[in-house]
């Protein structure tokens, strides 16, 4: 039996009218985004199953568009972001497209920066506003965005891991989860590794710093606390 | 942890001489480890969000995003107007209410999902309506907007709140049970009261199917948040005057899970079954699709 908390009943609140195709499609892109980095010039949303039928008349497009420009699943700004992403100069275009064997609200981002590099993000809306991305740049990596998560590209070499780890020991953040995904032994891995408490300035930096870490994203939980 | 039973929930209240809603923010505080004032405040902002969401669409005309529904809780607010209805101001006014979520929500408007975006008009409205005949304040509401959270994590246990699990009796039926509890405790009703009026409302919904027109939160489902909020209304009365359910709320809610399993699958929320196949709904869904619809 699960347990559920007074607000997994009342909440979230959110701009409608789904909870999966309005309010999960802008948390799955305000990720993407956060994932892509930078100064994004041009995003093709692949869009599959139920999200390709039906985006229209669920606002999917509105909220994928949303979250690219960084709102969150309740601003009602949501609404008129096609004209907020006009006005920072973002081209978006919608494409349905068959993903293959995948949750039917399932979208697939490829996101073209000012600098030109382009980073492809793909993840799914798999209720009640919850996503799991499973996929960046062709490497597998699977995570909710329900807790604070780090993401690092680093070489693999002994000892990366244990680095990072002794950081978040040093600054009191407890990990929950920790995958890692490689292409080879000593290459490059991916490490997708969730926290207990949000993650601070400091122990970003630290991991920022660390040797063998080329790049690394830090994706904050959306809090309504926020609103 | 939160107790799994209604059976548990009257024992413990009646132990502990409390009502369902206070239960209900003591477990969430030790539950989050917030305190009792971050708690409410949670709770403060999902009610702000709940006062406008179901007076906005009341105000003026609000559309949906496909053209669907719309305007009818801006009607109904007219007529309550015109003092010549049925069943007076209170019930009008209060089905004006519900609609108004529903509006807001379809035309991507900010709601609260309570429990789903589908259902989000009922609790609102019971609530607020409510409050507003009895004269309570805010922080009542509040109270009572934990009320009915308290009865929604029993059946969420027990049952589903899913449409496309339990169809629609699972989304609007618990939405509209979890509203006849809190308006009972609001009222002044007992723990046992209230889960006898929740046990009532849920009864009579029960075998309600999920059938959206075109795969939207729209038809039939914004007016079956206005039924909703009716039937918690008017069962709280029928409780109040001690009318009790004869089959206890557990085991109502276990009827209503069995039911919502065994319901097809084109009755759960895939918009192949009921409403959503006459031909009046695919033409209307032809139309939507045709005229919005790119890709």
């Amino acid at each position: 039996m699960r347990d559920y908390g007074v607000f997994d009943i009342l909440g979230p609140i959110m701009i409608g009218p789904s909870s999966s195709h309005t309010a999960g499609a802008a948390r799955l892109a305000k990720v993407a985004a956060i994932i892509a980095g930078g100064k994004i010039k041009k995003v093709e949303f692949l869009l599959h199953g139920s999200f390709a039928q039906t985006y229209k008349g669920h606002g999917t497009d509105k909220a994928l568009v949303a979250g690219i420009l960084g709102l969150d699943p309740w601003d009602e700004n949501l609404k008129i972001s096609f004209s907020l992403a006009r006005e920072k100069g973002i081209d978006v275009e919608f494409v349905g497209k068959d993903l293959g064997d995948v949750h039917p609200n399932t979208v697939k981002f490829v996101i073209t920066k000012e600098d030109g590099s382009s980073t492809e993000v793909t993840g799914s809306s798999i209720g009640g506003g919850n996503i799991l991305i499973f996929n960046i740049d062709g490497q597998n990596v699977e995570f909710t965005g329900e807790r604070p998560t780090i993401l690092t590209h680093h070489k693999d070499l002994p000892g990366v891991i244990s680095k990072i780890s002794s950081i978040l020991y040093e600054e009191n953040i407890n990990i929950a989860n920790m995958r890692v995904y490689r292409s080879g032994k000593g290459r490059m891995a991916t490490m997708a590794l969730e926290t207990d408490s949000v993650i601070s300035k400091n122990a970003m930096d630290r991991i920022k710093n660390t040797e063998e870490v080329e790049n690394v994203k830090f994706i904050n939980p959306v809090a309504e606390g926020d609103m | 942890m939160f107790v799994s039973s209604g059976a548990e929930l009257i024992d413990i209240c009646k132990k502990e001489a409390i009502t369902i809603g206070e239960y209900t923010i003591r477990e969430e505080m030790a539950r989050s480890e917030l305190s009792r004032e971050d708690v409410e405040g949670r709770m403060r902002k999902n009610l702000h969000v709940m006062l406008s969401s179901s007076s906005l669409a009341q105000e003026k005309e609000v559309k949906s995003v496909s053209g669907l529904i719309g305007g009818d809780a801006f009607r109904i607010r007219k007529y309550a107007e015109g003092n010549n209805t049925l069943t007076g101001d209170f019930m009008v006014r209060a089905m004006a209410r519900a609609i108004s979520s529903s509006e807001i929500n379809a035309a991507m408007g900010r709601i609260v999902a309570s429990p789903t975006a589908g259902s989000c008009g009922i609790l609102p409205a019971v609530i607020i309506s409510a409050a507003e005949k009895l004269n309570k304040t805010e922080n009542d509401m509040i109270n009572s907007l934990f009320t009915a959270s308290g009865v929604g994590i029993i059946i969420a246990k027990n049952a589903t709140l899913a449409g496309a699990e339990g169809g629609c009796q699972a989304e609007c039926g618990s939405a509209a049970a979890m509203g006849a509890a809190a308006a009972v405790e609001m009222m002044g009703g007992t723990p046992e009261q209230a889960l006898n009026a929740a046990a009532i409302v849920l009864k009579n919904i029960l075998g309600l199917v999920c059938d959206p027109v075109a795969g939207l939160v729209e038809v039939p489902c914004a007016k079956r948040n206005i039924a909703g909020a009716v039937s918690a209304l008017t069962t709280a009365d029928l409780v109040m005057a001690e009318v009790a359910s004869k089959i206890p709320f557990d085991e109502v809610v276990w009827a209503m899970y069995k039911v919502g399993r065994q319901l097809p699958p084109e009755l759960r929320e895939t918009a192949q079954g009921g409403i959503a196949i006459t031909p009046t709904a695919q033409k209307l869904k032809d139309e939507i699709f045709k005229e919005k619809n790119t890709l």
